[in-house]
């Protein structure tokens, strides 16, 4: 009996002192893990979960361990997949996103040509120069409102596409 | 003198139907031209690719021949005035295949002369022409597809051109019930039909050509096999194929003649097979030798709503009400109107939308085939013995319900040719085919949306990166500034702070 126990014990010492090295040495793989949880978010980029975008937040998900729900535009689909990735429990998502993907509209007659949605844009998909008019390439515009609260004469609307 | 023997099948499909044919009501008459109607709506839109972009304009008097719109893009097919007349309108016309949507169309007011372009053309030498000329030439005549893909000939060809063909293969095996139109075709213009294939072998450098027919066909396979021996090119040979449906797919048409498989995902040239139809060839001939484009074309009015089924030889353009009451009108029991076949076609729900050069059929039913209620799925494995793609459908119907993109992928969702075997076999009526049509439109959906997730992330980051650049920018040349100051000491800089104080002064 005294040799297995003897055994056991050994393989748990030699299995323990294995593990904890390589938890301390080895490079851990959160940059990957990183790419991982921003391949699930939508991209839209829209600052909601209080980060400057997707990439951001999944950052702050994967070493901070941040909460899974804060993506309204990704809804209850994002929440789900993000938990099966990360083993972490299924929460409802504080706030759910527009139910239709939309794009932002610039009243051309209204502008003024302020410049400040283009720099709230952050895909860059605001054109337009100092005092000339601006408008949104449609195609590249993620529905993420943050021009909209910029525009000191409120000439942003969001349009469903 | 007997025509060459038509040799019988070599590969095997698997699965497949064999259906009541329902094709010899429509076969009794000749195929019969319909006199000139008094509208003709061309939807530009006819065809896979970008729309077709009207060159004529309202008010504008057009000849029969004349080219009304031509495709912006490299993937497309130009729309001819089927006859001469006043264009009165470009405006949205409810058309077939958009579940009745309006599409834009060119609408024509025929003045009844028929009065053709002077370049009417002589019939073009195109044995002394290269290869590429001849597929230019092709390009413009506005042929597509015609057994119901539309998929633009020339575009086709030529796409063909760059793979290692072996084998043209002539596809008219017809195998849907109730139509009849290539069958008609066969029996009275084979002779067209040999002509469109011998073009088409010089067109594409090939020394090889199938013309495969279904074996409950026997009329076209004796006048095919009299035309090949008039024709005496030893390139043709006739094939017949046995009568199961769906034959005449393009992929299981390949793999009955050829024993080949056409790989998932892929195209019939990927194995050295290019498929046309037959009445693309007699299209192609049509415009080569008789110099008219694709301005007409036969299809087949039948069911047991329509007086008398026939096949007519129609202009594009003209509306299906036109046709149905030149077969002798509706019957009392005429109830459902569907455009192509009873597996494939599509119903639709007006009789204004005009025939289009997909229309191979306009089929006008009493009753759509009672199909019961919904049941839940009993997991018999029908579906999947009658499948020809050798797919799973019972497993991606369970997959479709989930809407787990992943393992409809793998279970070959994209590979399902919608012919509808599943359907009819079914035990529960579980209407397969329509679900898998709206899986695909959904993975079609999500892997946009992928994309453009991808390429807001793109612009994220690089917007970030130039950020962080115009930063650093930004205080590189601040520090250079500090320390421009600093070296010229602290006089100078009292000079300078006089200086502007000075100017502000002022």
């Amino acid at each position: 009996m005294w040799i297995a126990i003897l055994t056991l014990t050994v393989i748990a010492l030699i299995a323990g002192l294995g593990l904890g090295f390589a938890a301390r040495k080895l490079p851990s793989n959160s940059s990957e893990l990183v790419e991982r949880v921003n391949d699930l978010l939508p991209q839209t980029q829209c600052a909601q979960c209080g980060y400057p975008g997707c990439r951001p937040y999944a950052a702050a998900i994967v070493e901070d361990g941040e909460a899974i729900n804060l993506c309204p535009p990704g809804g209850n689909d994002t929440v789900r997949r993000l938990a099966d990735l990360l083993g972490r429990d299924e929460i409802p998502p504080l706030a759910t996103g527009p139910a239709a993907p939309a794009v932002a509209v610039i009243d051309e007659s209204l502008c003024i040509g302020c410049t400040y949605c283009r720099a709230a844009c952050p895909v860059d998909a605001i054109v337009g120069a100092h005092q000339l008019m601006h408008t949104v390439i449609e195609t590249e515009c993620t529905g993420c409102e943050l021009c909209l609260a910029p525009c000191p004469v409120d000439c942003i609307t969001m349009r469903g596409s | 003198m007997a025509g060459p023997a038509a040799t019988y099948d070599l590969g095997k499909l698997h699965g497949g139907l064999r259906l009541a044919a329902r094709k010899s009501e429509s076969t009794g008459l000749p195929i019969q031209s319909l006199p000139l109607p008094r509208q003709l709506i061309l939807p530009i839109d006819q065809h896979v690719g970008d729309p077709a972009q009207p060159l004529v304009g309202i008010g504008e008097r057009v000849l029969k021949g004349q080219v009304l719109a031509e495709p912006p893009g490299t993937l497309g097919a130009p729309v001819h005035a089927p006859s001469s007349g006043e264009v009165v309108a470009i405006e949205p016309w409810p058309v077939a295949g958009r579940h009745g949507d309006p599409a834009p169309c060119i609408v024509i007011e025929c003045d009844g002369e028929d009065r053709a372009m002077e370049s009417w053309e002589e019939p073009i030498p195109y044995a002394e022409l290269p290869g590429d000329t001849v597929l230019q030439k092709i390009l413009q005549g506005g042929i597509v597809g015609l057994g119901g893909a539309v998929y633009p000939t020339a575009q086709k060809l030529m796409q063909a051109v760059s793979c290692d063909l072996d084998y043209l293969i002539l596809n008219g095996a017809e195998c849907e019930p109730y139509i009849s139109c290539d069958d008609m075709l066969m029996r009275e213009r084979a002779h067209d039909i040999v002509s469109g294939a011998r073009i088409l072998l010089h067109a594409l450098q090939l020394d090889c050509a199938y013309i495969v027919v279904e074996s409950d066909k026997p009329e076209a396979i004796r006048q095919l096999a009299a035309a090949m021996t008039d024709a005496g090119d030893e390139r043709l040979t006739l094939k017949q194929i046995p009568t199961i449906y769906p034959s005449g797919g393009e992929d299981q048409l390949v793999q009955l003649v050829t024993n080949r498989e056409v790989p998932s995902g892929g195209l019939p040239t990927d194995i050295g097979c290019l498929v046309q139809n037959v009445g693309t060839a007699a299209a192609i001939h049509d415009w080569l030798q008789a110099g008219e484009p694709l301005i007409s074309r036969i299809t087949t009015i039948t069911g047991d709503g329509i007086a008398n089924p026939m096949n007519v030889r129609a202009r594009i353009g003209t509306p299906l009400a036109e046709i149905a009451e030149f077969a002798g009108g509706y019957t009392e029991d005429a109830r459902h109107l569907v455009i192509g076949g009873p597996m494939t076609g599509k119903s639709v729900s007006n009789d204004r939308v005009p025939l289009v050069k997909a229309t191979n059929c306009i089929l006008v039913m009493s009753a759509l085939p009672a199909n019961g209620p919904e049941l839940p799925c009993i997991r018999c494995g029908e579906c999947a013995a009658v499948c020809p793609v050798q797919l799973l459908p019972q497993q991606i119907f369970w997959y479709a319900c989930a809407d787990d993109e992943a393992q409809l992928r793998e279970y070959g969702l994209i590979d399902c040719i919608e012919c509808g075997c599943c359907d009819l076999v079914c035990p529960s009526h579980i209407p397969l085919t329509y679900d898998f049509r709206m899986a695909k439109a959904r993975i079609r959906e999500l892997a946009d949306e992928k994309a453009r997730a991808e390429r807001a992330r793109r612009r994220f980051e690089a917007r970030n990166e130039r950020r962080q650049r115009e930063q650093s920018e930004r205080e590189a040349e601040l520090a250079r500034q500090k320390a421009e100051a600093r070296q010229a000491g602290p006089d100078a800089i009292a000079e300078i702070l006089k200086r502007k104080r000075r100017e502000d002064g002022d």
